[in-house]
């Protein structure tokens, strides 16, 4: 495995600019829903603040590199924030790609398919993750990550009481998702901005440096992808993981 | 990674030159469409200011100003002027420029960062009628006539139309960068795949590598400890042989027949072992290396008489008949008969040993000849070339040898069917000794089958005339 020196960056923080870019990356076993997901998202944004919605992909639909969605947006603050949207390609031979394309990020959405028969893939795949995290020094349990059980529409899905069982083993908040329907799609996304403006507020001072409000920040974000509900809600939406403890802690924070 | 932008460079940074993402010539073939559609000209420039693409080189109103001095100058302040907001970011609709004249300047952005700038003009507004005064005192020793004309000449744009053309313009070249850079990423992502693939199977050739030679020199220690072990077994086991056959021979006193029986066992399963471990030494030394033939000029026909003549009565015992056909007139070799005598004894008792009652092993040699194993390809390229050699082959009517199994009988230790050892013996060390008492002869062994059943094991040892040194 290639060790190379720790990200020398991992939030990209332009001063000069007031310019902060945050990479997110969907990852999961082939099949399972990322692109689905980033395509869902897409649709969900509003126009202002969508970029393009790229796709490297083959002729059958399949991710080769990765997929990309671009989105921005400006605080009150004027602090602007770029999210770069990112999928890997789920197919166990793309695992290099997947190790350059999981290279610096801030925070993993790792797609899981529900159907029982996946639940050895799922586990491959969450194992590749952790491994190709660590072939760049980077350790699964210090990355933000939301894990989201796909497909729920499908039939021999495990139930969700069992994903909840398990779930709360985790301390990752897990979300039930219906990515074809638009469904846990934009809570799975917000969640994850969530936990990985936690992680990177913790690193840099955000508030402290740009005066940037983070749970207002959520907020707009949360309406420019037209989710109706509150910052409580899609946390709320989480099975097990300790989400809402740390939005107890942030509370007091403030 | 180091000679590639890392995916982060290359899309978060977005450290890129619009003269990366487009083809210069084919914007360049844009521009001149886009004139020819909208009748107005259009510059495409860098962010640093270079002119990539336009349409149109000196429109004729300012070449014909360009005739005089100060219409000279005048031309090279609007163009001035417009370059000026080169590195302004939002849509500049310019009006001051000489007689009326208008240009529309726009940014060339992706992801809010800026690219370069699309310039389009010069146009004159559409109502604009009449000539402004303006344009008769720029200089009035030009042609006033000619330079009506020319100024007529110039293409009419209503500002709400300029705004619309240039929406447009902005949305294609939006759509030719994402496109460039979408071909910029997959051919960086492909090239940094197969590198990143490279170095993977680099660093799992280096472990296979590392492993081989482990496993070599613990073949290497295993052949010698083998040597050593063997050679310190048959030490006490000279011993045992010796005292039980003296005892035999009643050289400590009468034995009873009972006693006879007991101690004739231990004499005869001392000998076995004996012959194991000699069977080992041989194999270890074989595979160490330190094994030396003793070649002497020497009869194969010989080497097949002795081995007739000792097996006969096994064979006889076993009802089996043992069959020598031996050519005439065969040359004498150079050779170490009495491994070659090893090798032909193991797979006559083998052949006896696994041919039933009545059945019959039949003991060869005649003349042939032995391609020089050059390897396989070259012997296709240059034609092998043939040597002379003699030929063994023991030929059975036992149950034969399955197509499967034909390689890896000469393995140490390998038996077909183990359940056959505890019925027939042997240790599974004879036909690996043989394969490599024939390979330091230079020879080949081959199994083919005999019909209707039974196996035949054909030994190759090619001539050889007396050599100067004497072991290999």
């Amino acid at each position: 495995m290639f060790k190379g020196p720790p990200e020398e960056l991992i939030v990209q923080l332009d001063f000069a600019t007031r310019e902060l870019t945050i990479k997110l990356v969907y990852y999961g076993p082939a099949l399972s829903g990322k692109t689905t997901n980033l395509q869902s998202l897409h649709e969900a944004a509003s126009g202002d603040s969508k970029g393009r919605l790229m796709t490297l992909d083959t002729r059958d639909d399949r991710t080769l590199f990765f997929d990309l969605l671009p989105l921005s947006f400006e605080d009150e603050s004027g602090l602007k924030v770029r999210l770069k949207v990112f999928t890997v390609p789920g197919q166990v031979i793309h695992s290099s790609t997947r190790r350059l394309v999981v290279q610096g990020a801030d925070g993993v959405a790792f797609i899981a398919d529900s159907r029982v028969s996946e639940t050895d893939t799922n586990t491959a795949a969450f194992v590749d993750l952790k491994s190709n995290l660590e072939a760049h020094g980077m350790i699964l349990g210090d990355m933000p990550l939301v894990i989201q059980f796909n497909k729920r529409d499908l039939p021999a899905t495990r139930s969700a009481v069992d994903v909840a069982e398990m779930a709360k083993a985790g301390k990752e908040p897990v979300y039930m998702a219906t990515a074809t329907q638009s469904v846990g799609v934009v809570e799975s996304f917000l969640a994850l901005l969530y936990c990985t403006w936690l992680n990177i507020e913790k690193e840099h001072q955000l508030s402290e440096k740009f005066g940037f409000d983070g749970l207002k920040f959520l907020h707009t974000v949360a309406s420019k992808l037209n989710y109706q509900g509150t910052v409580d809600d899609f946390l709320n939406a989480a099975v097990g993981g300790n989400i809402k403890s740390d939005r107890v802690r942030l509370g007091s924070a403030e | 990674m180091s000679e590639f932008k890392s995916l982060d460079q290359l899309t978060i940074a977005q450290n890129f030159e619009l003269s990366e993402l487009l083809d210069r010539p084919a914007l360049q073939e844009m521009a001149q469409s886009f004139e020819g559609l909208f009748n107005v000209s259009l510059r495409v420039y860098a962010v640093d200011g270079s002119l990539l693409a336009d349409s149109q080189k000196t429109p004729a109103f300012y070449a014909f100003l360009e005739k005089s001095k100060i219409g000279r100058r005048k031309v090279q302040e609007v163009i001035s002027q417009v370059r000026a907001v080169v590195g302004k970011k939002e849509a500049v609709l310019i009006t001051k420029g000489l007689a009326g004249i208008r240009y529309l300047s726009a940014a060339i952005e992706h992801e809010g960062r800026l690219l370069g700038r699309t310039i389009v003009g010069p146009f004159i507004e559409s109502h604009l009628k009449p000539e402004p005064e303006e344009l008769f005192s720029l200089d009035p020793e030009l042609d006033r006539e000619e330079l009506l004309l020319h100024w007529q000449a110039l293409p009419r744009l209503s500002d709400q139309k300029a705004h619309q053309i240039n929406q447009h313009l902005q949305s294609t070249l939006a759509l030719l960068v994402f496109s460039g850079l979408k071909a910029h990423l997959a051919s960086h992502m492909h090239m940094a795949s197969v590198q990143e693939s490279f170095r993977e199977l680099s660093t799992q050739n280096h472990k296979l590598k590392e492993a081989y030679e482990r496993l070599k020199e613990l073949d290497r220690l295993k052949s010698n400890f083998l040597a050593t072990v063997s050679h310190e077994l048959r030490t006490p086991l000279t011993s045992i042989i010796g005292y039980s056959e003296m005892i035999l021979q009643g050289i400590a006193g009468e034995v009873n027949e009972e006693q006879r029986d007991f101690v004739g066992t231990i004499h005869e399963k001392g000998e076995q072992l004996l012959d194991l471990i000699k069977s080992l030494l041989d194999l270890s030394k074989l595979e160490s290396g330190t094994m030396s033939l003793r070649k002497e000029e020497c009869s194969f026909a010989t080497v097949v008489e002795q081995v007739v003549s000792t097996l006969t009565p096994v064979a006889l015992q076993k009802k089996v008949y043992l069959v020598p056909a031996i050519e005439e007139g065969l040359p004498m070799s150079y050779a170490d008969p009495e491994r070659l005598r090893q090798v032909l004894l193991n797979l006559t008792e083998n052949a006896i040993k696994f041919t039933p009652e009545d059945g019959c092993v039949t003991i060869a040699l005649g003349e042939t000849s032995l391609s020089t194993d050059v390897s396989g390809s070259a012997n296709v390229l240059f034609g092998a070339t043939k040597r002379r050699a003699l030929q063994f082959s023991v030929t059975d009517t036992g149950v034969g040898i399955a197509e499967a199994e034909k390689n890896k009988i000469f393995d140490a230790f390998y038996q077909i069917d183990s359940s056959s050892t505890r019925e027939a013996g042997g240790t599974g060390l004879g036909l690996s000794i043989v394969k490599r008492l024939v390979d330091a002869h230079e020879g080949q062994i081959q199994i083919e089958d005999n019909q209707p059943s039974g196996a035949v094991f054909l030994v190759t040892i090619p001539l050889a005339v007396a050599q100067t040194s004497p072991a290999i």
